[in-house]
């Protein structure tokens, strides 16, 4: 792939968080990339480290508990993780924002958005007072906001859990940024304003021609609004490829597993299928591969060795050798 | 429901139901209008099946479930359980039946007592069910946890010690000490993990089976409802807008609130995308609950009858109703 396309690259990323004896890998060795103008999800199950993951792009993670042990984030040809905590801030908000699950708690309920769009906006520009208000209107415009002007002056509480999720979109486009990290912002909407909300980050992608790297749990979502996929488990990326690849044609027993969980209606009258058991504590995973407990192909290897990660062409690759032999690959 | 055998056949049947909160504003905290959170509700559930109540956050799922349980008073309508009108019935009246109809809450962690051993939490309902001998309670506190797939040794543990889809479980064990015959089961996978929700799935099928229990299964999630659901009521701001079987819901739909969820519903295989277009943008309106149809400032084919008339809630096929002027015409 042409490395000019790469907007950032995650390498290897370890992040460990320690509580008296017992350390938990939350993050273990992850590798993944945006490029240019590309919908990325990362999908996974809660405490696979998908949001930990992604809180490290914007040095987020606190520390102490949380350490980041080993790896690479590049991003405009710098090494996110060597920047000083004031180099860091140029690129927060500025070049990489986030949009976070619960709009509630993250906007602070005694500004008025308009107070806290255009603290988004001033931090990184310079801007008159009018161009600033004009700016603030125009967002909200962009995100889908009726009668802006008069939104300008309410408070969060008075709007609705739809408006508030666009209105902290708002600010995350507030200083035009090459990337923007979602953090599941649909769970805690209604599957009528979710469809609202992914139809909108597809249009301000389409306009402003930014990435998105999309957090979620919900497969269906995925499925929807994603052109890449990473599959996560446990804190290593399981499978990753593009939609097709993922949804049609998955080759890692986790990813299969979820895929014939999901319950539908023309599924009736069958049994679902279910993975066995329940997520590791990240303090205390499986030695080897961690999903082998509750995987069907297990091997005898498979509690020994952590498994690599098999390549299957045209960027489709699965963490899991078992498989990868039976198709008939060579490893 | 004109033989007494069809009336057999019906484990629950409300009619009509209606609960309305009164907004208590300023120092003397006089009533100023009324939240209508169930506004004439009516369906009927079958013996051994299951019915899907869906719909958004707020359209009253949670308080047709409470008042079933009569954890509310309700102001208007009848619920006839067993073909006994238990609508009018006083606490004392209740108890005997309490133990027919249970609930699986949404949270298990909040719903199970956390300085009560898992054991003491089942049992309590054996006590109530009057097994004195502590043995055979015990006996029966092992076959529970058999049941709902616990080792029998977990009973010891405290609810912190288990994960959410083993608290699921323990709800569940609960809920059924008592042996009821019928469950109502408030979102009780929407808080557990994707891969964890397909095990307790499975688990309340197979106890339907095995004890012929029936379910009113409360869900957003339209996936969910569509496996498990064999009739399907579809609630909108306090009012059911489509009752049908879950394939009539899925294949005929004829509401255009129930078009419009099942268009925004995102399908897992690629290729599917959404139709959010069927919606109009955040057009909110809440004096629409004033007069007329109450869908009909989101609708895309409100005309100038849904702002005047009552719309009604009438059948518009076999064992199909829907609340929708536009409808009936089809």
């Amino acid at each position: 792939m042409a490395d000019d396309n790469r907007l950032i690259s995650v390498q290897g990323l370890k992040v460990y968080f320690r509580s008296g004896h017992a350390c938990a890998r939350a993050v273990d060795g992850v590798s993944f990339e945006v490029r240019k103008k590309e919908t990325v999800c990362i999908v996974g199950e809660s405490g696979c480290g998908k949001t930990v993951s992604a809180l490290s792009i914007l040095g987020l993670v606190t520390t102490p508990p949380g350490e980041i042990i080993d790896g690479r984030i590049v991003f405009a040809g710098q090494n996110l993780l060597e920047l000083s905590e004031k180099e860091m801030q140029k690129i927060r908000g500025n070049h990489i924002a986030m949009v976070f699950q619960e709009p509630l708690t993250s906007l602070n309920p005694v500004f008025t958005i308009g107070d806290q769009i255009s603290e988004a906006v001033r931090i990184h520009k310079k801007i008159g007072a009018e161009s600033l208000r004009e700016k603030c209107i125009r967002l909200l415009k962009d995100v889908g906001i009726p009668a802006p002007e008069q939104r300008l002056e309410d408070y969060p509480h008075q709007l609705s859990g739809g408006q508030r999720q666009r209105v902290m979109i708002a600010m995350a486009l507030a200083c035009d940024p090459d990337l923007i990290i979602a953090d599941e912002p649909t769970t805690a909407l209604d599957v009528t304003v979710q469809a609202q909300i992914l139809e909108l980050f597809g249009a301000i992608q389409k306009k402003q021609s930014m990435s998105i790297l999309y957090i979620t749990h919900d497969l269906g979502v995925v499925a929807a609004i994603a052109d890449r996929v990473y599959v996560m488990y446990a804190g290593m990326i399981a499978e990753q490829g593009n939609t097709e690849q993922i949804f049609r044609n998955a080759r890692h027993p986790y990813t299969q597993g979820l895929l014939a969980s999901l319950p539908s209606l023309s599924k009736r009258g069958k049994r679902l299928y279910s993975i066995p058991g329940s997520v590791p504590n990240p303090a205390y995973k499986p030695a080897g591969c961690p999903f082998h407990p509750r995987c069907p192909h297990k091997a005898p290897s498979c509690s020994t060795e952590y498994p690599k990660m098999c390549d299957y062409g045209q960027g489709h690759l699965a963490r899991c050798p078992i498989l990868f032999q039976d198709k008939g690959h060579h490893t | 429901m004109n033989s007494k055998n069809r009336n057999n056949h019906i484990i629950l049947c409300v009619k009509d139901l209606k609960k309305y909160f009164p907004i208590r504003r300023g120092f003397l905290q006089k009533i100023s209008g009324w939240v209508k959170a169930v506004d004439g509700v009516s369906f009927e559930i079958e013996r051994g099946k299951t019915m899907g109540l869906v719909g958004e956050s707020g359209c009253g799922k949670t308080t047709v479930a409470r008042l079933i349980l009569k954890l509310l008073a309700l102001d208007q309508g009848k619920i006839i359980y067993q073909g006994l009108d238990i609508s009018g019935f006083s606490e004392k009246e209740m108890r005997p039946h309490r133990k027919e109809i249970q609930i699986v809450f949404q949270d298990p962690f909040g719903s199970l007592n956390p300085r009560m051993t898992v054991g003491q939490s089942v049992e309590e309902g054996l006590r109530i069910l009057g097994i004195k001998s502590h043995t055979m309670r015990k006996a029966r506190l092992e076959k529970l946890m058999e049941m709902v797939g616990m080792s029998p040794d977990s009973t010891d543990r405290y609810p912190h010690e288990f994960s959410g889809g083993q608290r699921q479980r323990i709800g569940i064990a609960r809920a059924l000490s008592v042996e009821p015959s019928f469950i109502i089961c408030d979102e009780p996978i929407s808080a557990l993990d994707v891969s964890i929700q397909a095990q307790i799935i499975n688990l309340l099928k197979d106890l339907q089976d095995q004890l012929g229990l029936s379910y009113l299964f409360i869900s957003h999630d339209l996936n969910v409802v569509g496996y498990l659901c064999n009739t399907i009521a579809v609630m909108y701001m306090g009012q059911v807008m489509e009752y049908a079987s879950a394939e009539e819901i899925f294949d005929n739909p004829h509401h255009p609130y129930t078009q419009s969820l099942l268009a925004a519903i995102p399908d897992s295989g690629p290729g599917k995308k959404l139709e959010p277009t069927l919606l109009k943008e955040d057009a909110f309106d809440s004096s629409a609950a004033l007069q007329g149809c109450k869908y009909r400032s989101m609708c895309s084919i409100e005309a100038p009858r849904c702002r005047k008339e009552q719309v009604l809630f009438e059948k518009i096929g076999e064992g199909h109703f829907a609340r929708c002027w536009k409808a009936m015409k089809k």
